[in-house]
């Protein structure tokens, strides 16, 4: 391998904010990293588009590169795209880090085009091997896993949310911020219109001790009827799946996921959800999971406490009945 | 433009090759994306709007040519199979944005639509990647659209319930995570219609861009393998009476079934 | 709740009084309500049939208009019996306005024919319902669960979306060596068409296993598709996806076109129905006979080895029996089975009740579900433990999963559902015996 090929240790860590706190996954990018630079010495760094507020609570960060620029007071894919680009290629970093949320998809594929660097998503696990960056992907919607070798002087990494253990540690002081300004990146053809914040619809998922949540094998909305009585007999509110809520046939409000709400309830009930990576995201970390689905191989069960493989349309007014006893 | 891919069924077991750096494709159902399926509906959505013609572009892959007359019988206008690509092993993403961009460069659509994501994005979705290659504006994640002269009001999800509405100038690359309604079905008889009338146009793929090889050859797959179950549920039996007097059991126990 | 469900009582419509006046003497009386329904038009001619023209507009569609109003189809339509159906009704609600095109109506028929059996006029919603369907799928309106379906079998040849490669996975545990033919060609007597359920259904894989035995047990030399076998997709044409029948069957005529065989022998009704009346249609003939009459000639040959001690109630499947005359041949097999007691239900034969799962009925559980106060199955069921009968013996592939659950949904679970392969594997020893 050239001299050229060699990475520099230093880790760049896209910070992500949602305007009033620095989102969780940006601690489990930093936890990552910490990791991967422990043998290497290499330094730790973040960036983050706006929020300048919030810049505070990046002190264990080794520095905080802040674009502070009204481009980026709201979100808004090609400045934010531009914008990090510019630090990237700036600081020059071995590896990048960003996550699988709305942001990072927006970013990584211009981002690993334009610096130009090779890009690895759907990230789980991380290392080094010598010079190579190993990184653990989870393809085939959670099927597969696998082993990719990066040999580059330069990588990015998408980490799926959820994946690293990471939090915020106030203790840390304030960072070392540097604020970066925008002038010469050109004009943007993209411009923010709103932000839309959650609308509770009646319905708040996050606060239930018990959940009852469908997901696509229900088969359709008709079929609801038969999981709401089940919810109703125990007094829970409906959550769903992803597919659930983009027919229709619950609202918005009610779904569990990386787009949805995360949830940590008492006890999370599910029923026909295969348990794809974006919805064990956001309920895995529930106190008690029994999970009700046809597929014995359904990646739902590897999260649940317990699981069945009973037909949901036979179980579910059975257990209604059991509930109502 | 809507741009399609083929993906193997994830209902079937996925099983690694001898070799252990691909999936074994040999005995597989492969169905269309999930999310192109989403794309492709928008599109008609907008066409019957705003009155677009709409082009769908697919790389030759397994079981295409259904999914691309499937796409016409919907109301697609133009349906275009590019061959001459690798075929029988993974495509990575930045290789398909890259054999894409210069196709996509030599009809200049106003507008791109694909699927947020697809279940084999090992090396980044397309939507990004591509509007990368053409330094085209792009946003994922699309749950809205509109389209007025060359303006796309754009929806965008955040995450945790949070949205952005945003104002694109096109041309423009979207990746759609659901369409405004559910994807239509296309009567069997309009398929065979569409395939008897044979509008599939074959063209031979363009040449990647250059500066793709990079990031296309520094991505190597090392092994590839089913995730060790660590923990696993504790599988509840019997008929679905048993099973659910062991699930109220339980709740039960924990308090959380009143009276 | 009446027996039949969700009934509307009858709209009266009184009428005001009215006062009669005598062409002869020129007197006048005053006439109460009752007696002036004699003198004003009847409710039943205030319409117009407009909303026949684009039904009988169709293929198939010509009938409904046909009818009369006598009603003695509402009476034996098994969807009446648990909901508010019934093809007068249905003829009447288009009459007054109703379009069927858009109607949940419309796919609430399961096509099980009782109610042409009947029909002075020959109102056949075995046509009507199907051409009527196919328009509205043709303008994007077809039940999401159907849908689904459809794609499936489009994609897959089979209904269930199961790997067409794994058709043949149930020989394994047959316990006799089936022979595939696109693997092992050459002539055979007997092709085994299969269909979805006994090929991927776990309990129709195990009646497709005894099956296997009985004919190897009696020398037959049967032969099977394999990977290469699609659906015949009888039912997918009755739900009004025509195109996709046609399609299958292309595919279907090509690949038996490809191999030598004499007959072809199916438990599936419903394929033995597209086979026998539909596939000739297209040109494409065949000598085909359902299992059980290709069964009935041969059971002094079949070796029985031990008794079945059951009392055996039998469902008579819509397409055997009202579709194609076929009402003995599954009782000649039930009655040679040393030990088996057969009871009929008050609804056999030509009356036999439907299970519901015909014409697309299997696909649309739950949209059928919010229109019924219980599934045709359960009805079944219950008339089936009315009996006493602990086994419920079936021909169709359909049945077992439907009967089984509704078994346990309506508290029988005593009932056994078994098909008729099974209770003579079981006399014949079952896989001990190979």
């Amino acid at each position: 391998m050239g001299e050229e090929n060699v990475m520099s240790d230093d880790i760049l860590v896209i910070a992500e904010h949602d305007g009033s706190n620095v989102v969780d996954v940006t601690f489990e990018m930093l936890s990552a990293a910490r990791e991967l630079a422990k043998d290497s010495g290499g330094k730790v760094l973040a960036a983050m588009a706006g929020g300048a507020a919030l810049a505070g609570s990046l002190g264990a960060f080794d520095r905080v590169y802040l674009i502070d620029d009204p481009a980026v007071s709201n979100y808004s894919p090609e400045a934010f795209e531009k914008a990090f680009t510019h630090v990237v290629r700036d600081v020059d970093p071995g590896l990048v880090l960003t996550s699988t949320s709305t942001m990072g998809l927006d970013l990584a594929g211009g981002l690993s085009v334009a610096w130009p660097a090779p890009l690895v998503s759907y990230v789980v696990g991380l290392g080094r091997e010598g010079d190579d960056v190993v990184a653990t992907s989870q393809i085939y919607g959670g099927k597969l896993l696998a082993e990719v070798v990066v040999d580059s002087p330069h990588a990015i990494c998408a980490l799926i949310a959820g994946s690293f253990s990471g939090q915020p540690s106030p203790e840390a002081g304030s960072p070392d911020v540097e604020t970066v300004s925008l002038e010469g990146i050109g004009p943007s053809r993209t411009s923010a219109l709103a932000v839309h914040e959650p609308d509770s619809g009646g319905v708040d998922i996050t606060a239930a001790d018990i959940l009852v949540s469908v997901g696509r094998g229900i088969g359709s909305k008709e079929n609801l009827e038969i999981i709401e009585e089940l919810a109703e007999a125990l007094g829970a509110p409906l959550a769903a799946s992803r597919p659930v809520t983009d027919q229709g046939w619950l609202s918005k409000p009610h779904q569990v996921g990386k787009s949805g709400k995360k949830v940590k309830p008492r006890a999370y009930l599910a029923f026909g959800i295969s348990g794809a990576p974006e919805h064990l995201e956001g309920m895995r970390d529930s106190e008690l999971i029994i999970a009700c689905n046809t597929d014995p191989d359904a990646p739902i069960f590897d999260v649940a406490h317990y699981g069945t493989t009973v037909d949901l349309f036979d179980l579910v007014p059975e257990l209604t009945e059991c509930i109502q006893a | 433009m809507v741009l399609l891919k083929q993906l193997p069924d994830l209902v079937e077991e996925l099983e690694p090759s001898p070799d252990g750096t691909d999936i074994d494709r040999e005995f597989i159902k492969f169905i269309l994306n999930e999310f192109d399926d989403q794309a492709l509906e928008e599109a008609l959505v907008t066409k019957e709007s705003s009155g677009a013609e709409v082009i769908v572009v697919a790389l030759d892959e397994p079981e295409v040519d259904q999914v691309l007359y499937t796409a016409l019988a919907k109301g697609a206008d133009r349906a275009v199979k590019l061959t001459g690509v690798p075929a029988g092993t993974w495509v990575p993403t930045h290789l398909r944005a890259a054999i894409l961009a210069p196709f996509v460069r030599e009809l200049a659509p106003d507008l791109v639509l694909t699927g947020v994501q697809s279940a084999e994005d090992l090396d980044g979705q397309l939507a990004s990647l591509l509007g990368g290659y053409l330094d085209l504006p792009h946003a994922a994640v699309v749950v809205g659209l509109e389209v007025k002269d060359s303006i796309a009001r754009v929806v965008q999800e955040l995450g945790s319930g949070r949205s952005v509405e945003e104002q694109i100038t096109l041309p423009a690359v979207l990746g759609i995570q659901a369409a405004s309604q559910a994807p239509r079905y296309a009567p069997i008889s309009k398929i065979r219609q569409a395939m008897q009338a044979g509008g599939l146009e074959e063209l031979e793929a363009p040449a990647p861009v250059d500066s793709a090889d990079i990031a296309i050859a520094q991505v190597r797959i090392r092994r590839l393998y089913a995730p060790e179950k660590s923990t696993h549920a504790e599988m509840l039996t019997g008929d679905p009476g048993e099973v659910a007097t062991r699930i109220a059991e339980i709740l039960r126990s924990k308090g959380l079934v009143k009276a | 709740m009446p027996v039949g469900g969700r009934k509307q009582p009858p709209v009266v419509v009184e009428k005001p009084e009215a006062t009669a006046v005598s062409t002869i003497s020129g007197r006048s009386w005053e006439l109460p309500g009752m007696w002036n329904r004699m003198f004003e038009p009847r409710v039943l001619s205030d319409y117009t049939a407009t909303g026949f023209a684009r039904i009988a507009g169709l293929p198939g569609g010509e009938s409904l208009e046909w009818c009369y109003g006598c009603g003695k189809c509402v009476p034996v339509c098994p969807v009446d019996l648990v909901g508010e159906y019934g093809p007068r009704k249905i003829h009447r609600k288009v009459q007054t306005g109703m379009d069927l095109f858009s109607s949940d109506d419309l796919w609430l028929c399961t096509s099980c024919a009782n109610c042409l059996r009947v029909c002075p006029k020959e109102v056949d919603m075995t046509k009507v319902m199907p051409a009527v369907r196919e328009a509205a799928i043709g303008d994007g309106m077809v039940p999401a669960e159907l849908q689904d379906v459809f794609e499936k079998t489009f994609r897959n040849g089979n209904c269930l979306g199961e790997n067409p490669r794994r058709r043949n996975a149930w020989t394994r545990a047959a316990g006799v060596p089936v022979r595939v033919l696109p693997t092992d060609p050459g002539a055979v007597d007997v092709l085994f068409y299969v269909e979805d359920y006994w090929s991927y259904h776990p309990r129709g894989q195990q009646a497709a296993q005894c099956f296997a035995r009985i004919l190897a047990a009696l020398d037959v030399d049967f032969a099977i598709l394999g990977p290469e076998e699609k659906t015949l997709g009888d039912s997918q044409r009755v739900a009004g996806e025509k195109g996709l029948f046609e399609a299958l069957m292309e595919d279907v005529a090509a690949t038996l076109d490809k191999y030598e065989f004499k007959r072809i022998v199916t438990p599936d009704p419903h394929g033995f129905n597209a086979l026998k009346k539909v596939y000739p249609k297209y040109g494409h003939n065949y000598e085909v006979s359902h299992y059980t009459q290709f069964l009935a000639p041969l059971v002094d040959k079949i070796p029985f080895r031990s008794e079945v001690r059951h009392r055996v109630t039998f469902h008579d499947p819509c397409y055997l029996g009202r579709h194609n005359g076929e009402y003995d041949a599954p009782r000649t097999i039930l009655d040679a089975i040393p030990g088996i007691e057969l009871v009929e239900m008050g609804r056999c034969r030509e009356n036999g009740y439907c299970c519901g799962g015909g014409g697309g009925g299997m696909w649309l559980d739950g949209f059928t579900a919010n229109h019924t106060s219980e599934r045709l199955s359960e009805r079944r069921v219950r008339e089936a433990a009315e009996t006493g009968a602990d086994v419920l013996a079936v021909c169709c592939p359909y049945e077992v999963s439907r009967f089984e659950d509704a078994a346990k949904s309506t508290g029988n679970d005593q009932l056994r559902v078994m098909d008729i392969v099974e209770l003579v594997d079981m006399a014949m020893g079952g896989t001990g015996a190979v």
